[in-house]
Formats: C-alpha cells, structure tokens, sequence
C-alpha cells in the first residue's frame, strides 16, 4: 500500500486543477511551460532553418518576421520568466522554509490559471497568422504600421504580466510571514533569498510593461496617438517605459537560476556556500540597480548624451554584483568533495557560460562600443548566452537536482549526463558564431543575408540541432523514469536542507510536524573554527 | 564520518518520523478550537492577519507602478507642452472635478468607519450602513464622470477622427486628452471593481461574519479603497487645475 | 560559402580604429576571466574529487579580504571600460565644424540620400575619403536605423525628429550600408552600398551626376507654393519672424526660453508652430503636418539655410536645441 503523498492525495482532474497545494500548482505550471518551450522552440527551429542559407528562400519574410517574434514573446513571457519561479519556487519555497503552503494558496492557482488564459491568447495570435513587430513591440511600427494580430499578443502579454505579478506578490509575503520558528532571515537557503530579489523586480516592474502594453493596444484601437510622431507623440517614450520593465525582467530571468545553483554547488562539493551574506546582499543589489540602467538599450536612439552616461555607469556597476556571485560558487567548490552529477554539470556549464554573456554584455553597456554593436548579432549571442547558457542551465539543472523530491523517482544518471553534454556543446556551436557574425556587421531581425555571414550561420544551425536533441532527451527519460524510474529515498545526494528532511515525494502538508530551527542550512562539515566570515 | 543519514543506493522503508538532523525539536503547532476563519496553512489567526494587509499593500505598490507609467507620459508631454496642456485643461469643468474629489474624500472616510465598525464588533447593520454609505458615494462619483464623458464626447473632445480643437496647440490638447481619458478611464474602472469588493464585504458584513477577532477583509478592502482615493487626489489637480484656471 | 569569409571587419574610417580599440581590450579581459573562472571550475573538480561515499566539504565560510578583493578589482577595470566607452562615444557624437553635410530620409524600405549640391541617391552613398561628412537623418514612416558596419557608424532614424551621425572615411572601397532597426516586410532588403571614393575621383562623380535641383533650391520653389512668402516677408510688414540669417541663431520665444535655430526647430515649426511661438508674434501659423514629405521638409531646410547662416554655433546642430515635442 503507497504512503500518502501530495501526488496520490486525490486521483480526480478536479483535485489538480482545484488543487491549492502550491507543490501541484508546480506540477501544472511544469505541464504548461514544457508546452511553450517546446513551440518557442519550433519557431527558433524555423529561424535557424530560414538562415541556413543567405536567400529567404524558405519562408516569406512577412512569415520570417513572424517566426522570430513569436520565439521571442514566447520564450520571454511564457517561459523564461515563469520557469523557475513557478516550477521550482512554488514547490520548494514553502518547505525551505518549514510552511505549509504559500501565503495565498488560492491567488497562486489564480495565477496559473491566468498564465493559461494569456497563454490562449497568445496562442490564438500565432495560429490566426502571427504577429510581426518583434518581441518587443516598437512603435510607430505596432501601433500604425503593422498588419499583424497585434492587440491579440498584445493582451496575452498584458494577461500574463498579472500571473507574474501574484507570484511575486505571493512569494514575498510568506517568506516575510511563513518562516518556521528559528528560522531568520540570514539562515534562508539562498534560492529563496534568490526568489525574494525576483520577487520584488516580478511586483514592481510588471506592472510598467502591463500598461505600456495596453497603451499600444488603445492606440491601435482608438488611434490615440500616444507613441505616434504624426499626433505629436514620442516613439521613444514607449521605448523608455517597455525597457523601463524589459530590461529588470532579464533579472526576473537570471536571479532564479543563481538561486539554483547556489543550492546545488553546496550539494554536490558537500560544503557550505562560501560568502553567505554577499551572495544574499548581491541578489538584491542586482534587482535594485537593476531598475537604473535601461537606457542602455536606448543609446543610438539620440538619447541625451548625459543620461547615456549614466546607464552607461550603472550598467558597469550591475555587473559587479554577479561578478561577485560566480567568485563565491567557484571559491565553494575550493576544497569540496565534489561530484559531477547531472545538476554539478548543469552547474558548471552555468558559471563559464554566466560568465562569458555577462561580460559580453559589458561591451553593450560601453557607449561608443554599442554604436557598431546595437541590433546585430552580438546582442543575440549576448543575451542568448546568459538566458539559455545561463538560465536554461539553471532550469534543468534545479529540475534534475529536485526531480527526486518532486516525483518520488530517480532519473537515468547517464542518458543525463550525455544530454547535459550535448545541451552545453550545442549551446556553444549556436550561440558562439553569432558573435563573430555580430561585430563583422550582421543585424538583427535579418530574413535574408550577404554571403560572407554563411558560414556562421550554417554553424549555428548546426549547433542548434545538436542543442535540440540535448532538449528532448530530458523530456524522453524525466516521462519515462516517473513510471519505471528507481523510487527515491528522502535525501538521494546527501544533501542538507528542509526540503530533504521530508519524504519524496512529501505529503501534502509538506511536514508532519512544523521543523523548529537552530542554526544556518547547509552544514556539512561539523563547525570547526569557522574560516572568514559568513 | 558517516551522518546516519540515508545515500542513493539505501532505501528508505517510508516516510515515518525521520529524525531530523540540524532540527533542535519538535513542537506540535495544532491547537484546538481555533479561530473558524484560521485557513489551515498559518498557524495563528495573527500570521492570517499580517499576512493578508501586507498582501494587500504589496499589490497597492503594483498599482502605484501600473498608473506610474501613465503618469510618466504625462511627465513628458505637459513638459515638453505646458502651455498647450493648460489651454486643453480649461476645457475640463473644476466643479465637476471638485465634486468628484469631495465625494471621495468622504467616501474614504465612511470606509475607515465600516473598518471601525467592523473593529467593534458593531452590529451589522451599522457595520452595512458604512460600507453601502462608501458605494453610494463611488456610485455618485462615477456617475458625475459619466456626464463629464458625455459632454467631452458632445464637444468633440474624444481623440481620434471625431475630435476638433479650435485653440491654438491642437496636438497638444489631443494628446492631453488622451492622457485624461486613459488616466481617468482607469481610475474609473478601479473604482467599479472597488464597487464589486464592498458589495461582497457588505453581504459578508450582512451575514454577521466580521467581529473584532476577525474583520481583515473589511480592512484589506478599505485599503484598497483608499488607494483609489488617493490616485484621484493626484489625479484632480494634474488634469483640472493646471494654469491656475480656476482663478480665471 | 567557405571561400572567402572574413572573420572582423574592414576599418574604413578614422572612428573604426577608435572602437576596435575598446573592442579588443574588453575582449581580452573577457578571454582572461573566462578562462579562469573555467579553468578553475575544472581544477577543482579534479582535484576535489569524492573519494568515498560520506565524504564532505572542508568548513569554510568565506573571507572578507578575497569579497574586496573580487569586488574592486572587477570595479576598476569596469570603471576604465566605462571612461573608455564614453570618450570614444562622445567623439563620435559631436561632428567637427564644416563637415560635408548629406540628407538622409529612411522610408519603408529605402534610403534616399540628397547632397547639397543637388545630387540624390537611392540606396547609395558616395562620400570622398579623408573628409569628415555629417549624416543628418529623418524617417518617413517608422523607426529605421543606419548602419556602415565599416565605419562602425549607426543612428536610429526616428520620424517627428532629426538624428545625425559622422564619419571620416579612410579607405577607399564598397561598403555594407544596413538599416539596423525591424522596420516590417523587407526590413533585410533595406540595404545597400556607401562608396567612398579618393577626392578627386569623388568630385568627377558629383559633376557626372544627373544632378536635379539642389535641395536649396528645391526649397526655395516650395516656399513659393506655399506660399509661405505671404507672412515670411523682408520688410517691416511681415507678420512672420524673419528667416534671412536665422539659421543657427538663438531666438527668444514668447514663453521667455530660448531656442537654437537649427534643422529640428525649423522642422518643429513647420509641422508644429504653435509648439515654439517668437516673441513679439501672434500663433497664427497654420501647421504643414501631412502637407510636407520628409524630404519636402529637408528643401526647406536647406532653403532657410541658404537665406544665410547666423555666425556658426559651437555647439553641434540638434544638441541645443530646447526639446519639443516628440523629442526624448
């Protein structure tokens, strides 16, 4: 007979999708995001097939334009902002802490369920003939010339923006109210110091975006005339108040899967996190001065010279904050017993990858560096780097590391490791030319291209095949070990922390007694003379 | 140094009471006769309390960032205009808009006295006279700003084809107008989404569920009134007084 | 396709040197701390190893002296990449005196280029080497963005304003001109050829061409359809500010600011006038918005130039200006 856990606690459709176990919330959100990865993957397989050659021979640019817009929207708003968040966060962050659920267990299926609904409409978009304006929406192109399901997409971003929203909202609330007794600010797991940071960009910046889309719709609409040059409007005012949130949304993006793998570093060099308190100060010094630096998306716009170096300024400075995280989680591994299972894998691909599209992203923030730099490859190789190297990584990654407590099963060590070694090998033949082709001049949004750019192109092609095997793989073994997977005990690493004093899968009140706690997570070694400071 | 703790290749018969290693003790949190409101993932009615007001005001800051932008284009377009959008403000009538702003005041202030009542533990039906008080006064105040869109929409000040200016900075005054339908419309649609919370609260009050053990929505509502409150003291004198109009 | 490709692009101006200067320093600082990092991500896990099942970590917390050490160190070298960027930008910005002026108008999906002497390109630009030549910019329709990859020159091109950019060409030879902005359907068709050519070749180019009116010219015969003459008269009856020797003045308008007259004030106040009133005149202009093509308002321009120049300003046309709207 099966112990009682979260998953059998209820076999009918209803109990899931009534469900206020924030630990099923997960598990719907985990459904959902796999299913819009996988069509923003579709519309990034269609890019990169378009490109093989210099012609736009295989599709009409009108449809190319699509594609990439499409991949774009989706894979922003429907994946990589939700992704670790809403899978990884809404499961663990109540157990971390020694809760029962999150604050709002209600507003948190809400906020599914409101995910969906923007989901639909985007979906909606697509299948009624796309939209073209780039993921990013600008004017006076949206609101006047394009000829495309503009306000649909539009609504599904504003939709979504809301789910967003309420996870955020939900999240800082119960870590400022649920922590179980003991447990003190500076004794959090730092993937939940990691998801408070998130959380305070998810609350505060959404709303910006959700009514600068809504704005683009009604003047679309009502032809209001408030980003339109011929009614005496501002195009560039819809870029400062789109970027305003777009640029803090790629925190939202990457503080998470810090977070992550923050956590899984400690686990697999079986040691304590090495500089506890600048790793938890740095996440939310980066989701602060991360507010401060969006014109740096505007600097060959004709931005005042003045303002450009101030963004400028503050975009060098935000870098120094994840400059410090990557020297910590390397310094942890110093004089660890290390083991390179699937999640140390994913984890190290994190940090030379994070690093590599961090720094590029600094030749960005340099004003007469961006002028030749602006729209061209090199920013799709720079923030690809960072959003696929670094926080996909961390996704699967945490997704491996967890996938015991959250199934109750062990995955297939091997066939993981070889896809992770794939995903990192892909990854790099994508991406890598992409720079090349950027400084050499290859713009951005490209359907056809001069000859010269070929060869990179055909590399990144051919990465990006290797990338998508690495990308089912997991999909195949993760489905197949939840029916003849090997069961997993509590702790299967010999990890610390709350979430692996519980079974796995837990039960649905997480713990069967709320946990007191005594001191900081993550001891491994017994407290000798504490070297340096926490 | 082996931590009695279990590895990969044990198992772990099933998930009964597994000592729990760096746990000082345990402590049995389940009281009985608790508070029937007490929603089973907190532990006192006081965490239920705390946690609801500072979900409440979190989702305030979210608001004052989502009206945030509409106030940042007003920013840029009354600077880089200001004469253009003091002529446009003329055209609004301040004593519809002084109105408007007395009703809210003291709209707010029956609201802080349903919370009151409901603090009190009043009967419920004072506790109901606050809270419909409240909605009679937003009722009157969206009704005003229906005939204020009405006589805009009758003077050709809608933006868009219909819209005629015969003062001297037509683009200014347009993209005024715009502005002011935008900021108020969603003020306005706040305001009818506040109707639809206090008609629940009222009904809950109706039904006697709120002493003073357990009044935190009354409260979390009237924080979100206040809100709406506040965004149209804002409002008023950015869109209706500009230019000392009213002195003219 | 593997014949043939360059891996880095042609430096064809004086500001490419400046750029490829920042661009290899930061790539060796990026090289440096990549290969680090990775090197001793690999290194430890080599040399840490478990080695049996219950095997953990030494207990080590952290260390304030390594946290400063790896905060400013990495502040420094930012800092110099910051200092670096903005001069290189700010050069880049601020075109010198007397540079060889060019119309640029982006429209969906073209670029028309018009020199002062009358000659108009179309998806071309022939610009003489060793002479450094001003780029001013406007849209028709919406955003685009100009960009001579070999120059290491791009502007956005945003309509309601004007956007400038300069370069000094030093090589002559064909380069890549691209728009850099998704303007829509043929946004990757939006391209084609700058030339630049030794001066001597370039000046039997300019009288080769099939020169039409010079955009003064042009200008001066719209005034007259316009009738803009009626109020923009010489003498003392005109109800309008006069235009002879305003261009790069500062005039004083009715609300007590001030305003350089250059292209984006005289575009403003044909297509805007009630935006910036003179002082001492009534707001009865009537507005050429929808009237004017962004070319049309480029000929004026340069008509109102042609009336003669105020003594020329220090500043760079369009940095003084005061902002109206539809500018930042």
């Amino acid at each position: 007979m099966e112990t009682l856990n979260y998953i059998n606690n209820g076999h009918t459709l209803s109990s899931w999708l009534l469900t206020r176990d924030h630990k099923r919330i997960a598990l719907l959100y985990l459904a959902s995001i796999t299913f819009f990865f996988f069509l923003g993957g579709l519309f990034a397989f269609m890019i990169r097939l378009e490109l093989l050659t210099p012609a736009g021979d295989v599709m009409t640019a009108d449809t190319y334009n699509k594609m990439f817009t499409m991949h774009g929207v989706v894979m922003v708003f429907f994946f990589l902002i939700p992704s670790i968040p809403a899978v990884l966060g809404n499961f663990l962050i109540p157990i971390m802490i020694g809760a029962k659920d999150l604050a709002f267990p209600r507003i948190n299926l809400l906020s599914w369920y409101i995910y969906v609904l923007g989901g639909l409409f985007t979906l909606t978009a697509a299948l009624s003939g796309g939209v073209d304006t780039g993921w990013t929406f600008y004017t006076p192109y949206s609101t006047a010339a394009a000829n495309s399901h503009v306000i649909t997409a539009a609504l599904g971003v504003f939709i979504t923006g809301f789910s967003s929203i309420l996870t955020g909202l939900n999240f800082i609330v119960t870590i400022h109210r649920m922590r179980a007794p003991g447990l003190t600010w500076f004794r959090l797991p730092l993937f939940v110091w990691a998801h408070y940071a998130t959380s305070l960009i998810m609350v505060l910046g959404t709303p910006v975006i959700a009514i600068t889309v809504l704005l683009v719709a009604a003047e679309r609409v009502l032809h209001l005339g408030i980003f339109d040059p011929a009614l005496g409007g501002d195009p560039v005012l819809f870029q400062h108040l789109f970027w305003f949130y777009s640029h803090p949304a790629v925190y939202i993006m990457i503080l998470p899967a810090m977070g992550v793998i923050s956590e899984i570093v400690q686990a697999f060099s079986r040691k304590n996190i090495f500089g506890y308190s600048f790793i938890a100060f740095s996440s939310l010094a980066i989701a602060i001065v991360g507010f401060l630096v969006w014109g740096h998306h505007i600097f060959v716009a004709g931005q005042s010279v003045y303002a450009g170096m101030i963004f400028s300024f503050l975009s060098f400075v935000v870098a120094i904050p994840s400059a410090i995280k990557v020297f910590n989680w390397t310094a942890t591994i110093y004089k660890g017993s290390v083991r390179l299972d699937a999640p140390m894998l994913y984890a190290f691909g994190f940090l030379g990858l994070f690093t590599i599209g961090g720094l590029t992203g600094l030749f960005l923030a340099a004003m007469g560096l961006d002028i030749h730099m602006h729209d061209t490859y090199f920013v799709v190789a720079h923030f690809h780097y960072i959003m696929v190297g670094g926080a996909i990584m961390g996704y699967l990654g945490g997704l491996h590391y967890w996938w015991p407590k959250m199934t109750g099963r062990l995955y297939h060590e091997r066939w993981a490791k070889f896809a992770a070694l794939m995903v990192f090998v892909g990854f790099n033949l994508t991406f890598f030319p992409q720079f090349l082709a950027g400084y050499l001049g290859m713009p951005r949004r490209y359907h056809s291209y001069p000859d010269e750019f070929q060869v990179f192109n055909v590399a990144s092609t051919l990465g990006a095949s290797v990338l998508s095997v690495g990308y089912v793989l997991p999909m195949i073994y993760f489905v197949w070990s939840l029916f003849r997977g090997e069961k997993s005990p509590a702790d299967p690493w010999g990890a610390k922390g709350l979430e692996w004093e519980t079974p796995s899968p837990p039960p649905t009140e997480n713990f069967f007694v709320t946990p007191i706690v005594t001191h900081g997570t993550h001891q491994y070694a017994p407290p000798s003379k504490e070297v340096g400071i926490v | 140094m082996s931590d009695g703790r279990p590895h990969a290749d044990e198992y772990y018969p099933g998930p009964v009471h597994q000592p729990p290693v760096h746990i000082a003790g345990t402590h049995v949190e389940h009281t009985h006769g608790h508070h029937p409101k007490l929603q089973h993932h907190f532990d006192t009615m006081a965490q239920q309390v705390e946690a609801s007001t500072l979900g409440m005001w979190v989702f305030l800051v979210t608001e004052i960032m989502f009206f945030g932008g509409l106030f940042m284009a007003y920013l840029v377009y009354r600077t880089a205009s200001p004469e253009g959008f003091a002529e446009a403000s003329h055209h609004l009538n301040v004593t519809w808009g002084a109105v408007n702003t007395l009703v809210l005041i003291v709209s707010s202030l029956t609201m802080a006295l349903g919370v009151r009542a409901a603090q009190t533990s009043a009967p419920p039906k004072t506790q109901v006279f606050w809270i419909v008080a409240t909605m009679v006064l937003g009722t009157m105040f969206l009704g005003v700003k229906a005939i204020e869109y009405t006589d805009k929409f009758t003077h050709h000040l809608v933006p868009g084809p219909n819209f005629k200016w015969e003062g001297h900075h037509p683009a200014a005054a347009e993209m005024f107008y715009s502005l002011y339908f935008c900021m108020t419309g969603l003020h306005a649609l706040h305001m009818v989404i506040g109707l639809g919370i206090m008609t629940v609260i009222a009904v809950m009050a109706w039904r006697r569920q709120f002493d003073e053990d357990y009044y935190t929505p009354v409260e979390v509502a009237g924080l979100y009134w206040h809100f709406v409150d506040i965004v149209w003291i804002f409002l008023f004198p950015l869109l209706y007084l500009i230019g000392g109009h009213f002195i003219e | 396709m593997f014949t043939n490709f360059p891996f880095f692009p042609e430096q064809a101006s004086a500001q490419a040197a400046q750029v490829d200067g920042i661009y290899f320093f930061m790539l060796a600082v990026t090289a440096f701390f990549s290969l680090l990092i990775a090197g001793l991500v690999v290194l430890f896990a080599i040399k840490y190893r478990r080695r049996h099942k219950d095997e953990v970590g030494v207990d080590i917390h952290g260390s304030l002296a390594l946290e400063l050490l790896w905060t400013i160190i990495p502040f420094m070298i930012t800092m110099v990449m910051f200092g670096w960027g903005v001069k290189v930008f700010y050069n880049m910005y601020r075109p010198p005196a007397g540079a060889m002026e060019i119309y640029v108008v982006g429209k969906q999906w073209m670029w028309k280029a018009q020199h002062m002497d009358g000659l108009r390109e179309v998806n071309e630009l022939h610009v003489p080497v060793g002479r450094p030549v001003k780029l001013i910019m406007g849209s028709e329709d919406v955003l685009h963005s100009f960009y001579i990859p070999a120059f290491r020159v791009k502007a956005d091109v945003i309509p309601g304003r004007y956007n400038h950019l300069w370069f000094t060409a030093t090589k002559p030879g064909r380069y890549h001109l691209f728009c850099a902005e998704y303007c829509g359907t043929k946004h990757s068709g939006m391209i084609g050829w700058v030339y630049a050519m030794e001066p001597t070749a370039f000046q039997a180019w300019l009288g080769g061409g099939n020169a039409s009116d010079t955009p003064a010219a042009a200008g001066a015969k719209l005034f007259e359809d316009l009738v803009c003459s009626s109020c923009h008269r010489d003498d003392a009856l005109s109800r309008a500010p006069q235009l002879k020797g305003l261009f790069g003045h500062t005039v004083q308008l009715q609300n007590g600011a001030t305003a350089v007259a250059d292209e984006s004030y005289i575009r403003e106040s044909i297509v805007n006038p009630q935006a910036k009133v003179v002082s001492g005149f009534q707001p009865i202009m009537p507005t050429f918005q929808g009237l004017v093509t962004e070319e049309q308002l480029l000929q004026l321009i340069a008509y109102v130039r042609s009336l003669g120049e105020a003594k020329p300003s220090a500043a760079p046309a369009g940095a003084a200006a005061t902002p109206g709207p539809g500018k930042e």
